[in-house]
């Protein structure tokens, strides 16, 4: 075969290549997250965090705002410590509460945030202080046995 | 059997390829501007002495010298400088296939070589008209005849005008009229662009009629080296049973066994292998 | 009791010797990587390999890619069926693809295509004593055709997979939305939000490099390293198919483990 002619389908083979990356890229993957816009942290600490993780999505009023940043454990307030890296552009109440939420029944956990109603803004390095736990399936059962046993031995 | 006017020498050298022993204690040269066959049964290490010219293979033992250097003891670059001044035929040829006749002489010209493509194109049409095949520069070598490869491959050799010519079985299944033309292209090559030529061959006929000299290797060793006319009148048994083609002498017709009439049953022997 | 024994040392000889080989494999490799600086004074030769290693493999993968996204939408439709959540077939898609069968099935399918073809064609070189012309004509074999050749491969491999799995997606796009109905917003929404690009398609060509380097390397190797007979040609194109097929998959169990398990 000529050069230019293996030059040619080379060049047709990369550019197809690069275009399938693209393609996947930009139409299959999540492209919010090719791009870290600028954040700011703030802390939340929780008496069970259940199955959060960290990168789960931040929400509030189902629109995703942000990204959990890390998870940890805070030996002087014995409870977990979860750090939320939020989009500057979306600005919370001081008093603002975070929740962790299930998607769906049996989905994956995520944080969402309810605004509060205070004049200043959550700054970066704030603590978020009204949270709510994740539901551990475990004990909402356990809950609802116990009261149905107390129920029948109350008779 | 080293001469002063060798330009090759070889001296107390020991080569084997892995388990089986080739050379023991090999001493043996090549004359300057002539042309040298080496000559010896299947197996005598006719192709390995190529390779220790070459320097593609090293030796156990001893040195292998070629215009005052030693080859096995060559670095990298020094290697690569001396393989600049050879130039070899492989037994069948070993064209690229990729290439066509024209690309593949002109193959160490590009890579050695800045010479612009005008000037190259000019060299390997000089050539390939040495060698008769100018009319074939477009052909791709899976179009070409045996002897044909082999005559273009010739001209690759040449492309960086060498002064040493090795040739691998140059004669070896070629039709006697491209027989005739090998030989002849052998000792053109050899006088006109003053080289020293070592082929390797079984071709009594052919190389007696090409050759200045005669080296016969047997067993590992050098059995006779001079001239045709002297290797035919020689009286050393071995050096007959070659020359004339004979069936058995020292080299035997039967290979090492048991008695025949031990094989057939018909005699019990202690040594059952 | 002596049956026995002959079969444990012949296991034993056989380790010894795949040992060895994994030695003199890598002193080989390394060899090629370190004469490599010639694939960027020339990049005429690696632009050769490609095409030889990546374009003419173009065909297989595209083919392939479209196949399997097409079953896997169709499988993935019929189970999700029973949960109610045929929406989600489009994630199943893309994320099987992105993670796991781009990468492992184009590189079996390069393995068996361009790899053999790699081994062949440097074993015939080596068998019709073109690899020690070349030397005898002091141009070393490893930095004008071997090197290109492994870099070649490294180079394509990541380009394939990627056309695979766009493909695939392009496949399961086709039976699931077009053919069989399924409402193309949900397939492309809930793929785009579970897709992460760091996580899974960076992760995917992570895999795709490294296959191709691990089948590009096994080719390269086999080629060189055959008897130079017609026979040992064909029997290293078959140690070339086989071992790349599994060094392929035990490296995806290595990389998956890393990548894609609670490691984060």
């Amino acid at each position: 075969m000529e050069r230019s002619v293996i030059d040619l389908w080379v060049g047709i083979f990369v550019a197809l290549g690069i275009a399938a990356l693209l393609f996947l890229a930009l139409k299959a993957g999540n492209v919010d997250s090719i791009i870290k816009s600028e954040g700011y942290l703030v802390s939340a600490e929780f008496d069970n965090i259940g199955g959060l993780k960290a990168k789960a999505p931040v929400k509030s009023a189902g629109v995703i705002v942000g990204r959990v940043d890390n998870v940890s454990f805070s030996n002087q307030s014995l409870r977990a410590v979860v750090k939320l890296n939020l989009d500057k552009q979306f600005q919370f109440p001081k008093d603002s509460s975070a929740s962790i939420l299930t998607s769906g029944l049996l989905g994956d956990q995520f944080v969402g945030i309810d605004p509060g109603g205070a004049l200043e803004n959550l700054q970066d390095g704030d603590r978020v202080r009204i949270t709510q736990s994740a539901i551990v399936l475990e004990k909402v059962i356990g809950q609802f046995l116990y009261g149905k046993m107390s129920e029948k031995n109350g008779d | 059997m080293i001469k002063t006017t060798d330009l090759i020498q070889i001296s107390s050298l020991n080569f084997s390829y892995g388990e089986s022993e080739i050379f023991q204690n090999l001493d043996v040269g090549f004359s300057a501007g002539k042309v040298t066959a080496i000559m010896g049964g299947s197996g005598s290490g006719k192709t390995t002495i190529l390779k220790l010219i070459g320097g593609q293979v090293r030796p156990q033992k001893g040195r292998v010298i070629c215009n005052s250097k030693v080859v096995n003891h060559m670095k990298h670059n020094e290697l690569f400088a001396h393989r600049k001044t050879i130039g070899m035929l492989f037994q069948f040829g070993a064209l690229f296939t990729d290439l066509n006749v024209f690309e593949n002489v002109a193959f160490p010209l590009r890579e050695q070589t800045a010479l612009p493509d005008a000037a190259i194109k000019d060299l390997v049409l000089l050539k390939l008209h040495a060698v008769g095949l100018r009319g074939a520069s477009r052909l791709m070598p899976a179009e070409l005849s045996g002897g044909m490869a082999r005559r273009v491959a010739l001209a690759r050799a040449i492309a960086l005008d060498p002064s040493l010519m090795l040739y691998d079985e140059p004669f070896t299944g070629l039709d006697p009229i491209s027989t005739a033309i090998t030989g002849n292209l052998i000792r053109t090559l050899n006088d006109t662009l003053g080289i020293t030529s070592v082929f390797v061959t079984h071709d009594i006929k052919a190389s007696f009629k090409v050759a200045d000299e005669v080296v016969l290797l047997s067993r590992g060793c050098v059995t006779a080296r001079g001239k045709p006319e002297d290797l035919m009148e020689s009286t050393d048994p071995l050096v007959q049973q070659f020359v004339n083609g004979e069936v058995d002498g020292p080299v035997p017709f039967h290979v090492r066994s048991r008695s025949y009439r031990e094989d057939l049953a018909l005699e019990q022997s202690e040594n059952i292998k | 009791m002596t049956l026995f024994k002959t079969m444990l040392s012949k296991l034993g000889r056989k380790t010894i010797d795949s040992l060895w080989t994994l030695g003199v494999a890598s002193t080989f490799i390394f060899r090629v990587i370190a004469r490599s600086s010639i694939v960027i004074r020339r990049p005429n030769l690696l632009v050769a390999e490609m095409h030889f290693a990546g374009v003419l493999s173009l065909v297989i993968i595209i083919v392939s890619g479209l196949f399997v996204g097409l079953v896997l939408g169709l499988q993935g439709y019929e189970t999700l069926k029973r949960y109610g959540s045929t929406g989600a077939v489009g994630t199943l898609v893309a994320l099987s693809l992105v993670r796991e069968l781009g990468p492992v099935v184009s590189a079996l399918l390069f393995a068996s295509r361009a790899g053999s073809a790699i081994t062949a064609e440097i074993g015939i070189m080596k068998t019709t004593e073109q690899l020690s012309a070349m030397e005898m004509m002091a141009v070393d074999p490893y930095a004008r055709v071997i090197a290109p050749m492994f870099w070649g491969g490294v180079l394509s491999m990541p380009l394939l997979a990627a056309i695979f799995s766009a493909m695939g997606i392009i496949g399961g796009y086709l039976i699931t939305v077009v053919v069989i109905g399924v409402d193309s917003g949900a397939f492309w929404s809930q793929m785009q939000a579970s897709v992460d690009f760091h996580h899974d398609i960076l992760n995917g060509v992570i895999k795709s490099v490294v296959f191709g380097a691990a089948v590009s390397a096994i080719s390269v190797y086999e080629g060189y390293a055959s008897v130079p007979t017609a026979e040992g040609v064909s029997k290293a194109v078959t140690r070339t198919v086989v071992t790349s097929a599994l060094a392929v998959l035990a490296l995806d169990f290595v990389l998956t483990a890393f990548m894609f398990t609670g490691a984060h």
